[in-house]
């Protein structure tokens, strides 16, 4: 794994999370098996596979909202993630999670979306957690419907409204869980674009996606899941151009035929 | 029709019973709350407090809790409410009916629990919120408009579940219809008419007002 990481040029950062010996379980069914992961800061990794392979659950565990079986760890810039409680609501803020289905607040305008994480978990003032979001929601152009509702807004727009929400907590670390699966084709791409600009600017990021266009464009390394397991740890390039297991090969074929 | 409301107070007992639902409403609703919260926590000896109240109180009639309240706990072990007489049966016939209606209060908030999407309690903690933020925050206020047409069904049952306060000597109309219909048998018919329809004038409002909220405060998603 070593070289892979000097591949990607983020050989001496030190890791920002740490996943060791992580399984999971839901009842009999194996989603997770022996996951080693290694992630340094500003890196961006792309987690592809075929559907049930575990990538999302993956994803999930890293801010806990998917328990691990006892004996993995997952470290989040040197912390154990915790049990369930304070300390863990104080770690999840410094992790940021963008979901397939957005999940804005729907009660709440845009605005407040972005503005109720800053003011209730990290205690700033109302004015200039409100100065912020704008600043977030101009970056994400957005910024002229930061008084309207989420269901006002096309699904696109409401996804870039999630990124700005996710990093009004200026959290260490970003995690997208199929971020534009369950967007319109038209919309794919305004998304994409503003996690291609958060990657150049040194975000560490883990995305799980179906676009390989944005692997390649934006990916520093890229982890292939099957059944549970990292078949291949590699960068975009190589995994497209000389995928190393049948696996791999037979997903590719399958999602580059037409 | 004069004569018999100078002889009877009819409107001094409906307000009575108007009287009672409100507080009983309040009541009913801070109880539920605090139940249907132990409810959805992710505290497991919270929620089967929370299972195991609203499975009894639920299922036993209205009427044996106020006789439990009157003869049991004031009769039997001597516990005071208030000094004076009548007022203490009233707040006697308020707990008991906040108490009772509190279980389906509960009911009421849980389903609207569960027209709140499971990735809205998902985002609320992914931003770091702790349970009981993201519950009073996110989850709450989303779960009660959605719970608007179950919570109005209760509040209509709560005002006339108010007459059962008679089996704690609280002077309200269903007692009063009683005795009015013991000395003026010649127009019992008339009697009964009076509070029935007295009854639809306090409710039907409340199912109106009901479909207007729930209408107005629904999310769009």
């Amino acid at each position: 794994m070593n070289e892979r990481d000097d591949a990607s040029g983020h050989q001496k950062a030190q890791a920002l999370v740490e996943i060791k010996g992580v399984n999971k379980h839901f009842g009999d069914f194996q989603a997770l098996t022996d996951i080693n992961v290694s992630i340094p800061r500003g890196q961006v990794v792309i987690v592809v596979g075929p559907s049930g392979s575990g990538k999302s659950t993956l994803c999930r565990t890293i801010n806990r909202l998917e328990t691990i079986d006892d004996g993995g760890t997952i470290t989040i810039d040197g912390t154990a993630l915790p049990e369930e409680g304070k300390a863990l609501a104080k770690l999840r803020a410094e992790v940021g999670m963008v979901f397939q289905s957005f999940n804005l607040f729907a009660h709440k305008t845009i605005l407040e979306n972005v503005t109720l994480g800053p003011i209730r978990v990290k205690g700033v003032s109302k004015k200039d957690a409100e100065e912020q979001a704008m600043k977030l929601l101009d970056r994400v152009g957005v910024a002229h419907q930061a008084k309207k509702m989420p269901a006002q807004l096309s699904g696109g727009q409401q996804q870039r409204v999630a990124i700005a929400r996710a990093l009004a907590m200026k959290p260490k670390i970003m995690l997208f869980d199929e971020p534009t699966s369950a967007l319109d084709p038209e919309m794919v791409q305004e998304v994409l674009d503003v996690m291609t600009d958060l990657a150049k600017e040194g975000m560490t990021m883990v995305v799980v996606t179906h676009e390989m266009g944005f692997a390649r464009k934006a990916g520093d390394r890229l982890l292939f899941m099957a059944d549970g397991k990292i078949l291949e740890d590699t960068t975009p390039d190589q995994f497209f151009t000389e995928p190393e297991t049948s696996r791999a090969k037979d997903f590719l074929s399958k999602i580059l035929s037409h | 029709m004069g004569e018999l409301l100078s002889q009877y107070d009819v409107l001094g007992a409906f307000w009575m019973n108007i009287k009672l639902t409100v507080l009983a409403a309040v009541g009913s609703f801070v109880i539920g709350l605090v139940l249907a919260l132990c409810r959805i926590s992710p505290i497991g000896s919270l929620q089967k407090f929370g299972a195991a109240y609203v499975n009894i109180v639920r299922n036993t009639p209205l009427t044996i809790i106020m006789v439990i309240g009157v003869l049991g706990v004031w009769s039997q072990l001597q516990v005071q409410l208030s000094s004076d007489f009548d007022f203490n049966f009233f707040l006697y016939a308020v707990a008991c009916l906040s108490l009772y209606h509190a279980s389906f209060v509960c009911e009421a908030i849980r389903s609207g629990v569960n027209t709140v999407p499971l990735g809205q309690a998902e985002a609320a903690r992914a931003i770091g919120l702790p349970f009981m933020d993201a519950a009073r925050l996110v989850i709450l206020p989303q779960a009660l408009r959605g719970a608007v047409t179950p919570l109005g069904n209760t509040l209509i049952a709560l005002t006339k579940n108010s007459t059962v306060a008679a089996a704690a000597s609280v002077a309200e109309v269903s007692g009063m219809m009683k005795t009015m219909m013991e000395f003026r048998p010649d127009v019992m018919v008339f009697i009964f008419c009076i509070v029935a329809l007295g009854f639809c004038l306090i409710v039907i409002p409340i199912g109106i007002c009901t479909t207007w909220l729930s209408d107005r405060l629904a999310v769009a998603r």
